[in-house]
């Protein structure tokens, strides 16, 4: 981008400053012995031209909306569209949390995002033991159809797109969501959305767990094929980062692990059988955006360049939509402190203003209470808000990629994309992501960093306001909001009443065939579909699994 | 000879609930404070858990729950260890916790509850001053 001569000026005076910048420091000292990170990566005083002098403004740079997209997935950004706001909510019964989606379409968002509660997430249904107190706690408790039709009733789903966090029972909601769509007469290739689905990101950080990875990539890929196919409006995974790093990753990790895991499911895609630019336009990721600012701006630009270039040079695709990473962005939960809680709102808007100048095509900003419980409405329109504000008074979404060019940013950008393709190769070298897994190395690289930061945290290196400086006596109250204690059984009878007036025999039929596929190579989809238009529940479908393909134990590494 | 014994710590997830992020980084810190620590791994039952302090001979069992069945866990985890007739293992708690069920679950219980933020320095400094290791040894 730079010329030699010039290059070469600026060498010189750089020098010269830096001799200046160390007569001022050898009088009066800097403020910090070392500067880093929240990741722990060194910055250094000033950024130059001299950082990236191996950059080539059209290879790595370029337009945005062209390869390699640093700048941009589509060509027009937040000029053409905002970002799609998008809240992560759920709680209680379905009915409780069609209330609130119904709150929040009112209130300006444009796409539904649904939490389920934990007995969801892993399978089981409310009546199973293991789901004792756990019902509609952190989020939605869904056990047949009957829910799903309830938590979408009277929502324009053929308008907005609806974003499910689900792992393992994935398949087994899409399903509902698919047989409660075409109920209300909207046809599959009509919906949008996505599902999670991303298990080896579930192995590796957030833990919600059923069957081993091999045959959990089975259903992944079950699910993409089915969804190339049939619903193409839909995106069949979520590649996700954020529970990596909310476990306690680096940003160069959370980055490295992510792509890792993207390309072991286009991997397991290609050996299916399926041509690269028939699937890849729709896998989407899911990043985290926390504190560091600049650090997280260059994570989601790295993550682009990386993309396109791992699609293109090592998977061959011709399609440039097979190159776009499209990723949906949550601020760091982990970045939010119980003390002095209203300070969240200020963390959440910093991290918001990250992802927005990083490009990500959605949007969910934290709740100030999030760290205490789920939020209260009052507290999520707030955070919501906060998203207004940035999209519509400060000017930040007027031109694309603000920060594209910056010595600064342009050189982070770099230096993570190439520290990330180390741990990219050192994964390809144990055989790939699978087999990393296998050998809990993504868990422990995890486990150490996470350690170190609560010791720099512990040890006053690393200032949390509020939590080991300006520490206030008083902690101002929060309202937190509460589930109904009631909830569990009313949601016990409930499903009972829906177990009593289906067709058993049918549904024991629906069932067993999904059995059978399962020992077989058939897409499993459809049979899943079946089986939850009779109403099997989500556990009934779910053991099946288990039985066919094992449970999966964590090793519990520390 | 009278050998005084470390202190034995059970680190434990109750519950479908799998944020291990804090259990781990206390297991390694107990760990690092010369305790013996055994860590449950995630998805345990109240049950499970009571049956390995037992079978573990721990002095301590240190729960931690993310996703808000706290109040029916921990409180289960108790019940079983009276029942059991096990009264000489303590209990704690850490994770997130609103503020009105600490009192709660201290009534039931659990000695202290940890909530986000604790230091491990004084998470540490608590065990070694409530927590005795049971019985002597040989």
């Amino acid at each position: 981008m730079f010329n030699k001569k010039d290059l070469d000026g600026i060498r010189a005076d750089n020098k010269k400053w830096q001799q200046v910048f160390k007569e001022f420091v050898s009088k009066t000292p800097e403020r910090l012995k070392r500067f880093s990170t929240v990741s722990g990566r060194s910055i250094r005083n000033l950024y130059t031209p001299l950082d990236i002098e191996d950059l080539d403004y059209s290879r790595d740079i370029g337009f945005p909306g062209q390869d390699p997209f640093t700048r941009g997935v589509q060509a027009t950004m937040y000029r053409g569209k905002l970002w799609t706001m998008r809240m992560f909510a759920g709680l209680g019964s379905a009915r409780d949390t069609n209330k609130r989606f119904h709150l929040l379409v009112s209130e300006g968002q444009t796409g539904l995002s649904t939490a389920f509660d934990m007995p969801t997430l892993m399978g089981y249904d409310t009546d199973s033991p293991r789901s004792r107190g756990e019902c509609g706690r952190c989020g939605v408790a869904i056990d047949t159809l009957k829910d799903m039709e309830i938590l979408f009733e009277g929502l324009p789903i053929d308008r907005i797109t609806t974003s499910m966090t689900i792992n393992p029972p994935a398949p087994v909601l899409w399903a509902m969501y698919i047989a409660m769509a075409e109920k209300r007469g909207i046809s599959r290739s009509a919906i949008g959305g996505t599902i999670q689905n991303d298990m080896l990101k579930e192995f590796i950080a957030q833990k919600t767990l059923m069957c081993p990875p091999r045959p959990s990539m089975r259903l992944i890929i079950d699910t993409i094929e089915f969804g190339t196919k049939e619903v193409p409006r839909w995106n069949p995974i979520s590649i996700s980062g954020y529970h990596i790093r909310e476990a306690g990753s680096t940003a160069v990790q959370e980055l490295a692990f992510t792509l890792a895991d993207g390309i072991a499911y286009v991997e397991a895609a290609l050996e299916r059988g399926l041509n690269v630019d028939s699937f890849a336009p729709r896998l989407s990721f899911f990043f985290n955006s926390h504190l560091d600012f600049f650090e997280e701006i260059a994570k989601f630009r790295a993550a682009r360049r990386m993309w396109a270039r791992i699609m293109k040079e090592r998977f061959k695709a011709k399609d440039p939509r097979s190159m776009w990473l499209r990723f949906h962005t949550q601020t760091a939960g982990c970045s939010l402190t119980a003390q002095q809680p209203y300070n969240n709102i200020i963390r959440t808007a910093l991290e918001a203003l990250a992802a927005v100048l990083g490009g990500t095509q959605s949007l969910h900003t934290n709740a100030l209470d999030e760290v205490l419980a789920l939020p209260t409405e009052e507290a999520a329109t707030i955070a919501l808000r906060t998203q207004h504000i940035l999209a519509e008074e400060s000017g930040v979404a007027n031109t694309i990629d603000p920060l594209g060019g910056s010595f600064f940013v342009e050189s982070l950008t770099k230096d993570m994309e190439e520290e990330a393709f180390e741990y990219i190769k050192k994964i390809d070298d144990m055989g790939g992501m699978v087999v990393a897994i296998e050998r809990n190395y993504p868990q422990k690289e995890i486990a150490d960093s996470a350690y170190r930061y609560q010791k720099q945290v512990d040890s006053g290196e690393r200032t949390v306001v509020g939590v080991n400086k300006y520490i206030a006596e008083e902690m101002l109250p929060v309202e937190a909001l509460q589930v109904e204690a009631e909830l569990e059984e009313k949601q016990i009878q409930w499903t009972n009443q829906v177990k009593n007036t289906r067709n058993n025999r049918k549904v024991r039929d629906a069932l067993e065939k999904l059995a059978d596929a399962a020992q077989g190579d058939d897409n499993l989809m459809h049979y899943i579909i079946d089986a939850v238009k009779e109403h099997a529940t989500l556990q009934e479908i779910c053991d099946v699994f288990r039985d066919a393909f094992g449970v999966y134990r964590d090793p519990g590494v520390y | 000879m009278n050998q005084k014994r470390k202190i034995r710590i059970l680190v434990a997830k109750p519950g479908l609930d799998g944020h291990d992020r804090g259990a781990r980084i206390i297991a390694r810190a107990y760990r690092d404070a010369g305790f013996e620590v055994v860590y449950s791994g995630l998805h345990q039952t109240p049950e499970q858990i009571v049956q390995a302090a037992i079978q573990e001979d721990v002095d301590m069992i240190g729960l931690s729950s993310l996703a808000g069945a706290h109040m029916y866990l921990f409180t289960r985890v108790a019940e079983l260890l009276q029942e059991n007739g096990v009264d000489d293992i303590v209990i704690c708690g850490g994770g997130i916790i609103p503020e009105e069920d600490v009192p709660k679950l201290k009534k039931v219980g659990i000695k202290e509850i940890f909530t986000p933020g604790s230091a491990l320095d004084d998470i540490v400094k608590w065990v070694k001053k409530n927590v005795k290791p049971r019985g002597v040894t040989y």
